[in-house]
């Protein structure tokens, strides 16, 4: 059972990502990268982190990619980019000899060391029926208790980006003073 | 077969080969790519490639630090698509149809 989740699961993965990078249509790439989205919260529910999960779905399918289309839409940018025409003649062979490399240097680092890591922390509590929601409240314990600190700066960074972004965007009007 | 079925449980170990295959994935979008936006969903590909390691090994671990560490990242991604799209709105406000090459230099 568990092998058919990992199966489908890493199947959407890995053919979104693989939309993302080929196909020429940036809406295309974007409705790819939701399927991988849904692949990696698939995986999270089989990996215990159903919070993590929800939250997969809800910020990054939810908001993340709406906000990639709706800034696709309002540039105009949806059309076809043209694939075939390569800038500079090397950079695409040598773009995948670097992508293999990373994947076979992060595999083979993975396979030699699988045997030495060992169960350190209190470990993770799998929900059961009579305690449907102990994932959440281990993980806010977390937050909350170990972390607290962590994540007040995260309003802070957020209160930054949003202030950012919205001086960023702005049209620069001429004011009445400069004008005269 | 059944039996063989049975046996082969996904272990960590897959987890985190898959991670490994999609963050290469993502490191070849951004590499080949010119459109800025396909780039970034590129990035994001390769930030999902490390939370889904971070996850596994969580669970791996048991060490509920993986997951909280993820939800950190995930902050962190939703702030930087925000800024990282601020940007690419204002310079495609200036110059539309603009693909990363015409941008490489940072002047306006």
């Amino acid at each position: 059972m568990e092998l058919v989740v990992f199966v489908l699961a890493a199947a959407m993965i890995l053919v979104g990502g693989l939309g993302v990078v080929l196909r020429s249509h940036p809406v295309h790439a974007a409705l790819s990268l939701i399927l991988t989205l849904f692949g990696v919260a698939v995986m999270f529910v089989s990996q215990q982190a159903h919070f993590l999960a929800a939250v997969q779905v809800i910020v990054y399918a939810g908001a993340i990619v709406v906000l990639f289309l709706f800034v696709i839409m309002l540039l105009g940018v949806d059309r076809t980019e043209d694939l075939k025409t390569e800038p500079f003649k090397v950079q695409r062979p040598l773009a995948v000899i670097v992508g293999l490399g990373v994947v076979g240097l992060v595999t083979a680092a993975v396979v030699t060391s699988r045997d030495v890591v060992a169960t350190r922390g209190a470990g993770i509590i799998e929900p059961a029926m009579t305690d449907p929601d102990s994932n959440i409240r281990q993980l806010s314990r977390s937050v909350f208790g170990d972390y607290v600190v962590a994540f007040e700066v995260t309003s802070v960074l957020l209160v930054v980006a949003v202030v950012g972004t919205v001086l960023l965007t702005r049209k620069v009007k001429p004011t009445s003073k400069e004008s005269q | 077969m059944s039996a063989l079925i049975a046996a082969a449980t996904p272990t960590t170990t897959w987890y985190l080969v898959l991670a490994a295959v999609l963050f290469g994935i993502g490191t070849v979008g951004v590499l080949v790519r010119r459109n800025p936006l396909v780039m970034f969903m590129c990035i994001e590909l390769m930030l999902n490639a490390v939370n889904l390691t971070f996850v596994a090994l969580a669970k791996r671990l048991g060490d509920i630090g993986g997951q909280t560490t993820v939800f950190f990242v995930m902050v962190v991604a939703a702030a930087e698509v925000v800024v990282g799209l601020g940007i690419i709105v204002s310079i495609m406000r200036k110059r539309p149809g603009a693909n990363v090459d015409d941008i490489s230099a940072l002047k306006g």
